[in-house]
């Protein structure tokens, strides 16, 4: 079996399997559902992006002018929401992960089909509930919809917003649930836990955490509502309720969810570093147990989003040593990233420009997450651009750079297609220009006073912001190429072997797309991950043995 | 992995005992401990608890890997109230003057 | 492959190999499953360990006004329960299709006595003026704790209830399976299932009879 594999693009594979709206509506193939979601999740981007595009257009002047404070801090509201349930947290899990996963692990299938279509039509009833809420006028909370306004005060359309994220959260727990079982019951035989690629290992501490985590967002955002519509005061001071206490529950799922962002991401990262290196990842142990331990250890940081919101300096302090302690897994990732790059052969190819600016950006974003772990800091910047510049870093620096990076580097299994290299560079190029031009200067900004969610700012912050604003339209050119180019690949661009960069994994050892069942022949595991030179002398990473398993 | 069947009989004996234990935490909650009468009670339901995972839910007969899933959720819980209350319970240590 | 079933129906899913990996599969599911449903029923019980902490005595005796035999009868109706579905269970193992029914049955009819009683509780406790809201009347000193503790009453056992009702479905839809012959001796993941979700809500009521019911009595 040859490593650049000759195997011709099949008659039949899962995008001609069946044609028709109900072949998609209804299907179980999860390569296929993870279409189903990159539309959906598609959409709600643009969605949110357009809410940034009026709020950047706001602070291009130092005057509240454009709109009232009051749709200002629905616009920040809805982008916020949009982006984080919406885009984000299912971003690479229910879109990559869901196609990867089994193909990763030589499945044919997730373990609980039905059920991850019915995560897909979770997703949009949550995101028809928020589109409900939007065309309603929007709610004005902020996305952390803090008590006692949001249950108190607030007119907008809290139970609404709040009803479609419950919703939507369903459709992650069952994603995350879906994952943690496929991955322990259902690898091909010879797949051992320490033979998996690195982004199976992210996949697998992100679904603990949208297992784990998920539910207790349900639950406080639930009593949010009934707070609104039913007046069980658990969070009102006048029952002797106290506000912080939403912030504790709200927190506790709403830190292990930026892990759920930006893990996937990690995993990502490491395939592309390993797949453009032609170099196992150095550390893969430290590697994957990093994973792991982002996912634990990301449970015990919550307090730091409550520095100043009257919880004890004491438990503060607890939380500001386990927030240092929880940036040393990502550190590992990132000191091992570049070691592989050590005397490594490296190609400059679209998906590892993504990865190099994941490296570079998530690093600046995570420092500056230490900067705000320490309490003394916090006081300063809390609540100011800093902390704004700080998240979009590792969210859009970190989490959609590797989106996009995985997003390219599997589109030719997707799609069966290559897409083109010269525009997918040049996109690559202005999305990183335009996201530092974006938010940079946030971080001086922030570090200067601008406070966060105000429409109007002192004059002399007005250059800074403008480059923002200047930076935000350049991103979103950055973000509106590969739509297209992507899009016309499909029909037009060439078509893609197997293997074309070429590189290790199961995911390669079948054709592009892959048959419906994933494999013709169930596949048995023989080599080490990212076994580069086993590839090279043309022994594939598995044995395509006819076996007892015919699919 | 055969799956085990637990006889009806022990299903009769844990039954017995669960009812048992109701009765008991009843009437242990109107003799007055102190602080203990929470730790009590909370005591007896982590029983009952581990009674009905054990042998109904056929916990015990189980791959270890269910065991381990269960003991995670308890623990996460635990990190959540632990947590949470080491917020609430020191807010009274600092004083200013 | 293995040969995996002697009914007509195919019980073995496309994706797995044998029903012994389906059914390993469908139990760590169910498992995980629990662990969530542990987490969301978490936010209510870490939100009373706080508030308890912060109001120990109040709490207590606001919970004298919860009807001591109602809660302690329910506790029983949910232990027979949880029995009649473990046998129920059993009746699947050996292929017993009326022990199945019957037990199921028997199930249900517990879950249904449970209902009624706390439906009951509730239209007493609307009748009293705890239901927090406009019309919440408690005697001083205790009314703001008063409403406090009844808000996470209703919400705990309300939570609760509604997933008994759930599991009241669930426990109806599997009798019609059975009685259609789909479970047998080797293939009958969907009874044990459905029985770990009915013990766990089993579970969650013996945490909350003693932490709503019986926190105040040592004081009476």
């Amino acid at each position: 079996m040859q490593a650049e594999t000759t195997i011709e693009p099949p008659r039949a594979h899962y995008l001609n399997a069946d044609y028709g709206w109900r072949s998609w509506l209804f299907t179980t193939d999860h390569k296929r559902i993870g279409i189903l979601y990159l539309v959906s999740i598609t959409l709600f981007f643009f969605l949110g992006g357009l809410f940034a595009a009026l709020v950047r257009l706001e602070l291009a002047t130092p005057a509240g002018d454009l709109v009232s404070s009051e749709t200002y801090n629905k616009l920040f509201s809805m982008h916020g929401i949009i982006m984080v349930f919406f885009f984000l947290i299912p971003s690479i899990p229910a879109v990559l992960g869901n196609f990867l996963v089994p193909l990763m692990i030589g499945a044919r299938d997730v373990a609980f089909p039905r059920l991850n279509l019915l995560s897909w039509y979770l997703f949009n009833l949550g995101g028809l509930f928020m589109l409900y809420a939007v065309l309603r006028g929007g709610v004005d909370t902020g996305w952390t919809f803090y008590p006692p306004y949001s249950s108190n005060f607030a007119n907008t359309n809290v139970a609404a917003a709040v009803t479609a994220i419950f919703i939507a959260g369903f459709s992650s727990i069952l994603t995350g649930l879906n994952f943690v079982v496929t991955i322990h019951s259902m690898r091909a035989p010879g797949m051992t836990w320490f033979r998996l690629p690195l982004f199976i290992w992210s996949m697998y501490a992100t679904s603990i955490i949208q297992v784990l985590g998920t539910p207790v967002l349900a639950i406080t955002l639930a009593l949010v509502a009934a707070e609104r519509l039913l007046h069980l005061g658990v969070f009102d001071p006048a029952y002797g309720g106290d506000p912080v206490l939403f912030q504790h529950l709200f927190w506790f799922y709403s830190h292990p969810a930026v892990y759920i962002m930006v893990l996937p991401s990690m995993g990502v990262v490491s395939e592309l570093v390993a797949t453009f290196t032609r170099k196992n990842v150095y550390g893969y142990k430290f590697v994957a147990f990093s994973s792991i331990a982002i996912a634990v250890f990301g449970f015990l940081v919550w307090g730091h989003h409550l520095f100043v919101s009257g919880q004890s300096v004491y438990a503060g302090m607890v939380f500001s040593f386990l927030s240092y302690a929880v940036a040393i897994p990502s550190a590992i990732k990132v000191f091992n990233w570049t070691a592989t790059l050590h005397k490594a052969s490296v190609s400059y190819q679209t998906p590892m420009l993504y990865a190099f600016g994941f490296i570079g950006l998530f690093t600046i974003g995570g420092l500056t997450g230490l900067f705000l772990a320490a309490l003394g800091i916090d006081i300063h910047v809390t609540d100011t651009y800093f902390v704004i510049a700080h998240f979009h870093y590792i969210m859009v620096g970190g989490a959609v750079m590797g989106y996009l990076g995985g997003l390219h580097y599997w589109w030719p299994k997707i799609s069966g297609r290559m897409y083109p290299e010269g525009w997918a560079k040049l996109s690559a190029l202005v999305v990183f220009t335009g996201f530092n031009l974006t938010f940079f200067p946030q971080f001086l900004l922030g570090y200067m006073g601008m406070p966060r969610r105000y429409h109007a700012y002192p004059p002399e912050f007005q250059v800074l912001n403008v480059m923002s604003s200047a930076g935000a339209t350049i991103l979103g050119v950055g973000y509106v190429l590969p739509m297209v180019y992507l899009v016309w690949s499909m029909r037009y661009g060439p078509k893609a072997s197997a293997n074309p960069w070429p590189s290790t994994g199961l995911e390669w050892q079948t054709s592009s797309p892959p048959p419906t069942e994933n494999f013709e022949v169930t596949p048995v595991v023989t080599n080490e991950p990212y076994d580069f030179p086993a590839l090279a002398r043309g022994r594939a990473g598995a044995q395509l043995e006819p076996e007892a398993h015919p699919a | 992995m055969t799956e085990h069947i637990v006889p009806i009989r022990v299903y009769a004996i844990i039954f017995a005992a669960l009812l048992a234990l109701t009765a008991t935490t009843c009437a242990i909650s109107f003799i007055n401990l102190g602080r203990m009468n929470a730790v009590v009670a909370l005591v007896i339901a982590f029983g009952k608890a581990l009674l009905v995972a054990l042998f109904f839910m056929h916990l015990r007969y189980s791959r270890r890997l269910m065991q381990v899933v269960v003991v995670a959720g308890l623990f996460w819980l635990g990190i959540m109230i632990a947590l949470t209350m080491s917020d609430f319970l020191t807010r009274g240590w600092l004083t200013y003057r | 492959m293995a040969e995996s079933h002697a009914t007509s129906y195919s019980a073995l899913a496309h994706q797995f190999d044998t029903l012994e990996q389906q059914r390993d599969a469908a139990t760590l599911g169910m498992w995980v499953f629990l662990v969530t449903e542990v987490m969301f029923f978490g936010g209510l019980f870490t939100s009373y360990v706080v508030y308890r902490s912060l109001h120990p005595f109040a709490f207590a005796q606001v919970s004298q006004h919860l009807d001591i035999a109602l809660g302690t009868i329910n506790t029983a109706v949910l232990i027979c329960s949880s029995f009649t579905m473990a046998t129920a269970v059993y009746g699947a193992q050996k292929g017993r299709r009326r022990m199945i029914v019957v037990f199921l049955t028997l199930t249900i009819l517990l879950g249904l006595a449970f209902i009624g009683i706390k439906l009951y509780e509730y239209y007493q406790k609307f009748v009293e003026h705890f239901v927090p809201g406009n019309s919440f009347s408690f005697p001083a000193p205790y009314a703001r704790q008063a409403e406090m503790f009844f808000s996470l009453y209703f919400a705990m056992t309300g939570l609760h209830a509604l997933h008994m009702i759930v599991g009241v479905g669930l426990l109806t839809w599997l009798i019609v399976l059975t009685a259609r012959g789909r479970f047998t001796p080797e293939y009958h993941s969907p009874v044990e299932l459905t029985g770990l979700y009915w013990h766990f809500v089993d579970i969650v009521w013996i945490f909350l009879y003693p932490l709503l019911y019986l926190i105040g009595r040592h004081l009476e």
